[in-house]
């Protein structure tokens, strides 16, 4: 079974003033949709609602073809969100979060994954050291083990090249591009210039309009 | 149906269908209020016990009843506007707090002044004024934390949940504070039990509590009114009365 | 890529959400003992602030120390959600597939735990410095454990409704204390009614019906007021 993300018609509305409308948009297996658009133009916002944590929002919402608010438990079973802040904890060690994102998600999990992911995202030797003596890079890398660590279709990343430095930046490249030829689709917004990856569409959020774009 | 009240949500319809309604509900209250206080104060028969004192009951009581009514009013237009999204019932919400809060402070204020010819002192920490007095701080808390959120839409959903909670809760508090102040004068006038007050007494209560229903209701919807102009301006129905209004006047 | 089916595994979920947060805790022991600082402190003001007099001091202990320990509790539910919404954790518990009500209650469990059961058990010692009727010690110990749970249960909705605001400690009291009126009512009751060597089971009775009600309800609200301020 594959699966797809469809919006039609998608527009919200804040405090009277219309952040977006008449967005429609798909993504499905191995694609990637880069939301685009001036700071205020609602590109966190409008990731906050296709990654289902804002329900204020006219317009259709379908997660394989199934409407959202019914599909609600499916849909997050198959998501992971990264946001603006990495969500780790300060005073816990990489492992020991990254422990408990598993069991959110009803796993276990064993330790010897957990080192192999750690060491992968290049935070070997820092397994037991509270996040808190790590740098912002690192504590978002601690964040992007959870890519590989529990392995979602469709990603939602907000600005996740933030605070990396330009290998993890071409690392984290790779990674988007093997997870779409891998049959996933990520959603993501970044100020950063993308190297060329597979197969990229844009969605530009504007003051006035918006455009989907294929490339 | 469904239709009906997503029409009555419109806040374009709910502005039209009021403009027509509130004269009706401002004229009843002000005839309800003045023929209830004239009646009340002059002609209905003092008590034989109190005096002419107990006559404040012609505002304490009616003021009480519509401080709880108001909350349960609010958390019920809560539920609509978490539920349905219908945007007219946070704004009346947003307009009854205030309102009731006023209540609460009316009923509390007359309480405290009919306790001093009564019990000879201004306060004294009898149930219901207890509870009203907790019922002040709830409202007082729902009001406070919609001021409190940057965006109007987060401080509306929080205070319909705190509303809810509330109301959840103000039948408990009265029942502890009741069970706690077991030495408190019965409940002066229900509705469903026969009142042990004579008719003389209690017919004027009951106009007064109508009038004060009207006019709670009068003044909600306009200024519920006064809302959807002030959270629509930007909308073109509105810009458009307003142009209407100004080349009229 | 194959869709993932959603795995039961709520027990891993609230087990590794109730670990996570001890360890939490644990790690800033201050946070643990500091309510127990401050009740211990406020009950040391009421002597002085009234007079030493035992007789006095042991008619009003159980209200003092009723209401300094639900001070005690409600001044440390600020932090209960503060530090998740900060770091973006909390974000990502509302985005796990588990029901989030279940996920808030063990988190809530965790607050009782550190918090209103080490004031329960505190709570006897100063009860001997306020010259409380040695007999009394076991119902107060039980009637502030079973009372904070309900406190801690309340207190959340309130924790969670301001976790968005910048400076919600005071909007916290003003939202929460009227609701710990019931809670407080019966606790202190409780005591009293030992001291007048009364029965005090019906007290203790009517604590344990408000704490089933807080549990059956406030996980909901509690959710429903976080998913609001997330979006704040």
């Amino acid at each position: 079974m594959t699966f797809r993300l469809e919006a039609r018609g998608l527009a919200c509305e804040r405090d009277d003033r219309r952040l977006f409308q008449d967005i429609d948009l798909e993504v499905g297996p191995g694609e990637v949709l880069r939301v685009e658009g001036p700071n205020g133009s609602g590109k966190t916002t409008l990731l906050k609602i296709l990654s289902g944590q804002l329900t204020d929002y006219s317009g259709e919402l379908h997660w394989c073809g199934q409407p959202m608010r019914r599909a609600r438990s499916a849909f997050l079973a198959n998501l992971l969100y990264l946001g603006h802040t990495p969500g780790v904890k300060a005073a816990l060690s990489p492992l020991e979060n990254l422990a408990w994102y598993q069991a959110l998600c009803g796993e276990r999990g064993d330790e010897a994954e957990r080192m192999a992911v750690l060491a992968d995202v290049g935070l070997h030797g820092f397994e037991d050291v509270p996040v808190a003596q790590l740098s912002a890079g690192q504590q978002r890398r601690v964040a992007l083990a959870r890519l590989t660590l529990t392995p979602r279709p469709l990603w939602v990343l907000d600005e996740p090249f933030t605070a990396i430095d330009k290998h993890g930046v071409a690392r984290l490249e790779q990674r988007l591009l093997d997870h779409a030829q891998a049959g996933g689709s990520v959603i993501l917004t970044t100020h950063h210039e993308l190297a060329p990856l597979g197969e990229l569409r844009r969605i530009t959020l504007g003051h006035r309009a918006c455009s989907v774009a294929g490339e | 149906m469904w239709a009906f009240i997503h029409k009555l949500g419109s806040p374009k319809w709910f502005y039209a269908i009021s403009a027509r309604l509130q004269p009706w509900f401002w004229a009843l209250a002000i005839l309800l209020l003045l023929v209830g206080s004239v009646w009340g104060l002059v002609f209905a028969p003092s008590d034989y016990q109190q005096g002419n004192s107990f006559r404040i009951i012609y505002v304490h009581v009616p003021a009480a009843i519509l401080a709880q009514s108001c909350f349960v009013t609010m958390a019920v237009a809560g539920v609509i506007f978490l539920v349905w999204k219908i945007k007219i019932a946070d704004m009346a919400a947003a307009v009854i707090a205030p309102f009731g809060a006023a209540m609460t402070f009316v009923a509390l204020f007359s309480g405290a002044v009919w306790g001093m010819p009564t019990w000879g002192t201004w306060w004294v920490w009898d149930a219901r004024l207890t509870s009203m007095l907790i019922q002040l701080f709830l409202y007082l808390g729902v009001i406070a934390l919609r001021g409190a959120f940057a965006s109007r839409d987060s401080g509306s959903r929080a205070a319909s949940v705190l509303a809810l909670v509330g109301v959840v809760n103000i039948p408990i508090i009265k029942y502890s504070v009741d069970w706690w102040n077991t030495l408190h004068q019965p409940a002066t006038f229900t509705l469903t039990e026969r009142p042990a007050m004579p008719v003389e007494m209690w017919l004027p209560l009951l106009v007064m509590v109508l009038g004060f229903y009207c006019f709670f209701i009068a003044l909600t919807l306009t200024r519920t009114r006064n809302e959807i102009l002030r959270r629509e301006s930007a909308k073109r129905w509105v810009r458009e009365l307003v142009a209407g209004t100004a080349r009229r006047g | 890529m194959q869709v993932v089916e959603p795995k039961a595994g709520l027990g891993v979920a609230i087990a590794a959400t109730v670990k996570r947060d001890l360890t939490l805790m644990l790690r800033r022991r201050s946070e643990v003992i500091n309510p127990l600082v401050f009740f211990a402190l406020v009950i040391t003001l009421f002597p002085l602030g009234i007079s030493p007099d035992t007789e006095l001091l042991a008619a009003i202990a159980p209200g003092l120390l009723w209401v300094a320990a639900l001070l005690a509790t409600q001044l440390s539910l600020d932090t209960l959600f503060r530090g998740d919404y900060d770091d973006g954790s909390l974000e990502q518990l509302l985005l796990s597939p588990q029901p989030l009500p279940a996920l808030v209650l063990s988190k809530v469990l965790v607050h009782w735990l550190l918090t209103g059961l080490p004031l329960a058990l505190m709570a006897p010692v100063l009860g001997l410095m306020l010259a409380l009727p040695v007999g009394s010690f076991a119902v107060l110990a039980l009637s502030l454990a079973l009372g904070s749970a309900s406190l801690s249960l309340i207190g959340a909705i309130g924790a969670a409704l301001t976790v968005g605001l910048s400076r919600g400690g005071v909007l916290l009291s003003l939202l929460v204390l009227p609701l710990y009126i019931p809670v407080l009512i019966f606790g202190a009751g409780a005591v009293q009614v030992v001291i007048l060597d009364g029965n005090a089971a019906p007290h203790l009775a009517i604590l344990g019906a408000q704490l089933c009600l807080a549990l059956m309800l406030s996980p909901w609200a509690i959710a429903a007021a976080l998913r609001i301020s997330i979006n704040g």
